[in-house]
């Protein structure tokens, strides 16, 4: 049996390469990437910890939330940045500095 | 050293070696394929603590609908490839990117230093928990007590999500719709 504080070490290594794709992409489909992998890092945590919830199961089933979440985000933020594709012709989030056409 | 250690740090290791190659890699194409595997590494991982469901959800949603809509993205909107050859910096570490590493690694250091400092007195729950034996073992139906709970305990949880994920979708496809737009 792993314990639980391998989990935790992986999981803080993956949310930390997240952070980094986040600050240091020029590209706003690699920060939507680095999005999911904070979110893959944070629902292995969920996951980690459900190990020792055998009664409630809140783990395991929050961590199915969370999958849809990030799912449904992703949707919604490819759309926006195709849009913004198309109208500003570059998807580098420092080009896009205006709201107004 | 048993064999669910060797192969639990071969997927571990798959993950953040994948991981880092994803960020340190110029080529968004070849990122994106990256994430294949980082992601298939994680479902891996969650198989070790014994959550099957959610691994094999992990490979449906992420690898059949989140990544099949990241490389379309990616091909509707690859003018910006050009740019992103003709820039300088190669390396992890070259200038501009260096405040932004050094920020993850002061947080991976902080993130560590709180798991060393919490690792001695566990939360009593899970004392609890490990005391009367009562982890969720090997041997249990996982997926009949997952859809129990989806359908007693969670239930408000789980329509509330269901309806949320029909409006996300709908507003996405209303978004990026082509004609008419005000």
């Amino acid at each position: 049996m792993i314990s639980i504080t391998h989990f935790l070490i992986v999981s803080a290594i993956i949310f930390c390469i997240g952070v980094y794709a986040i600050l240091a992409k020029r590209n706003a489909i690699m920060i939507l990437v680095g999005i999911e992998l904070m979110i893959n890092a944070s629902i292995l945590n969920f996951v980690a910890f459900a190990r020792y919830d055998s009664v409630n199961y809140g783990g395991q089933v929050f961590a199915l939330f969370a999958i849809v979440l990030a799912a449904a985000a992703v949707a919604v933020g490819l759309a926006i940045i195709l849009n913004v594709y198309r109208h500003y012709k570059t998807i580098d989030p420092k080009n896009i500095n205006e709201l107004k056409d | 050293m048993s064999v669910d250690f060797i192969l639990f740090y071969a997927f571990a290791v798959m993950a953040i070696g994948s991981a880092l190659l994803l960020v340190s890699i110029r080529n968004t194409a070849r990122a994106l394929f990256l994430l294949f595997i980082v992601l298939f590494a994680m479902a891996g991982l969650y198989l070790f603590a014994l959550a099957d469901f959610v691994a094999i959800t992990q490979i449906l949603v992420y690898v059949g609908g989140v990544l099949i809509l990241l490389i379309f993205a990616f091909m509707l909107s690859n003018k910006s490839l050009l740019s992103d050859i003709h820039t300088v910096s190669h390396r992890l570490t070259a200038l501009p990117n260096l405040p932004s590493f050094l920020l993850a690694s002061v947080f991976l250091a902080i993130l560590l230093f709180a798991l060393s400092s919490w690792n001695n007195n566990m939360p009593e729950w899970m004392a609890a928990a490990e005391a009367d034996g009562s982890l969720i073992q090997p041997t249990e139906n996982n997926i009949r007590m997952l859809g129990f709970k989806f359908m007693t305990q969670y239930v408000l949880p789980f329509e509330i999500i269901s309806i949320f994920l029909m409006m996300a979708l709908i507003g996405a496809a209303h978004i990026s719709r082509k004609g008419e737009r005000p």
